[in-house]
């Protein structure tokens, strides 16, 4: 069967492994689609989506459109920082005035914790969870994981490490799911201020020493300071994070052994990652970047084809 | 009703039917110096790489061979319980002003054929496209699409359905029939 198990794409944690797999095939045959002379297809061209980013992006966001526009699916942008929002409406009140223009599917990004899953128990439109808050980036999970795929050809039985703010991180919680439905094993790694109290209880191990961590994976997917969260400081100083935590050069010379660097951008140059790491070989950051529009493709499509 | 299943090709037949085919191909496009070939997927490229083996060796020339899949170009997205699962698309080659021939195993409503008309038209802009298909299930169609090269036009019912069984799809024979759907 060619269909997924949801009507919204809200969280990994929602969607089996075979949905996964779907999106995964399906995004294999898109990034074929994304690489020829004429990079669009019609499938979605009686679709209307609309782009409801209450939070800033750029790479998301652009994913996303791009991935709607090569699909042939008429697209609105909506931010919240230029529209009513600001004058006091509700998040319902405000999906449902875009929804009564006839639009078809949401994606959205929003700074709340479950509020692409609150929305969904009241609009029938399909919803793609773009962020929400701290807590899942389905997307970017998939993405993270088709990616792996691509480069180790496979992800079950590979050993991959989530570097740095894993507190604030919804990149790191829908990768934990993600990769453990897939079979991968997981490891995070980061400072104990910036790791959750109960992190343990979703199957990772947990490593205080990024070069340990570094010594054990195959894969090191390093997640970014999310300093615009952190209303306290969780740690002296970022300088003294990069000296503990950063990930340069030498440190991956020393392993003595291949690894894959990771970055779910945007990347803070000389903070997670030193320069010379994140333009290495040792890199897919870019690779991540162009599969983001496959996978966006795959789960735009699969969705978009079971509503009919 | 009960189940009836009619045998419309044996594998005798469809070695001559091919070789027929493959001649009449040979006849039009000579050396096949600007011809490609491009299979319709799932079920049309097995028939293509079996043209196209025979080509190459009655020609001893080399003649680019792809695969074309339409799941994205389909009329029909949306309107079925179930999506259409996409297969590869492989064209490694330019098929601007080239001379095309699309592959396909049974040609019905002409609807899939519209779609990869539209789907090829990605990769380029073809000096000529051409059709070739094993079965023409006559006055069936829903499209004004007419297929250059025949292996063998039946007469069937909307309630028929054509079941192609090729070995190079893992089947012991290769065999087609007419089944009755009821």
């Amino acid at each position: 069967m060619s269909k997924l198990s949801q009507k919204h794409l809200l969280g990994i944690k929602d969607i089996t492994e075979k949905d996964i797999n779907l999106i995964f095939e399906t995004a294999e045959n898109f990034k074929e689609v994304i690489n020829r002379p004429i990079k669009k297809v019609p499938s979605l061209r009686d679709i209307t989506i609309a782009n409801i980013f209450f939070e800033n992006s750029t790479r998301t966001r652009l994913s996303f459109e791009l991935a709607e526009k090569r699909l042939s699916a008429d697209v609105v942008n909506f931010s919240a920082s230029t529209s009513s929002v600001k004058k006091g409406e509700t998040l319902l009140d405000t999906v449902n005035n875009i929804l009564a223009m006839k639009v078809d599917m949401v994606v959205m990004r929003h700074a709340s914790p479950g509020a692409p899953h609150f929305l969904s128990r009241h609009i029938s439109a399909n919803i793609i969870n773009a962020g929400d808050g701290t807590h899942e980036h389905p997307t970017q999970a998939l993405l993270d994981a088709f990616s792996i795929r691509e480069k180790l050809g496979g992800v079950g039985g590979k050993k991959v490490a989530i570097i740095g703010d894993i507190l604030h991180s919804r990149v790191a919680l829908s990768n934990i799911f993600a990769l453990k439905k897939l079979g991968a094993e997981v490891m995070v790694c980061g400072p104990p201020t910036l790791l959750p109290k109960y992190i343990n209880e979703l199957g990772v191990k947990v490593e205080l020493d990024v070069k340990k961590a570094l010594q054990w994976c195959d894969v090191a997917n390093v997640l970014r300071i999310q300093l615009e969260r952190q209303q306290i400081r969780y740690f002296p100083s970022l300088r003294e994070y990069s000296l503990y935590y950063g990930i340069n050069k030498r440190l991956l010379d020393s392993l003595h052994r291949q690894i894959v660097i990771m970055h779910p951008g945007p990347i803070n140059r000389g903070v997670e990652l030193s320069s010379d790491v994140a333009d290495s070989q040792h890199s897919i950051i870019l690779d991540q970047v162009e599969n983001g529009v496959a996978v966006r493709m795959a789960v735009l499509y699969l969705l978009a084809g079971a509503a009919g | 009703m009960t189940k009836r299943k009619k045998l419309i090709f044996d594998s005798d037949l469809l070695d001559l039917t091919i070789s027929r085919l493959c001649q009449q191909l040979i006849e039009n496009h000579a050396d096949f110096s600007d011809t490609v070939i491009l299979g319709l997927q799932p079920r049309g490229i097995y028939l293509a790489e079996q043209i196209h083996r025979k080509l190459e060796k009655d020609t001893r020339k080399t003649i680019p061979l792809g695969y074309l899949d339409v799941t994205f170009h389909r009329d029909d997205f949306r309107r079925r319980e179930t999506p259409v699962k996409a297969s590869q698309t492989r064209i490694e080659f330019v098929i601007e002003g080239k001379k095309v021939v699309l592959v396909d195993d049974v040609l019905f409503t002409g609807r899939t054929v519209r779609a990869a008309l539209d789907a090829m038209i990605a990769f380029g802009r073809p000096a000529k496209v051409e059709l070739l298909v094993l079965i023409d299930r006559k006055y069936s169609r829903d499209l004004p699409v007419a297929a250059d090269y025949v292996g063998k036009a039946v007469n069937t019912l909307p309630s028929e359905r054509v079941l192609v069984e090729l070995e190079a799809q893992g089947h012991e024979h290769n065999r087609i029939w007419l089944i009755n759907k009821d």
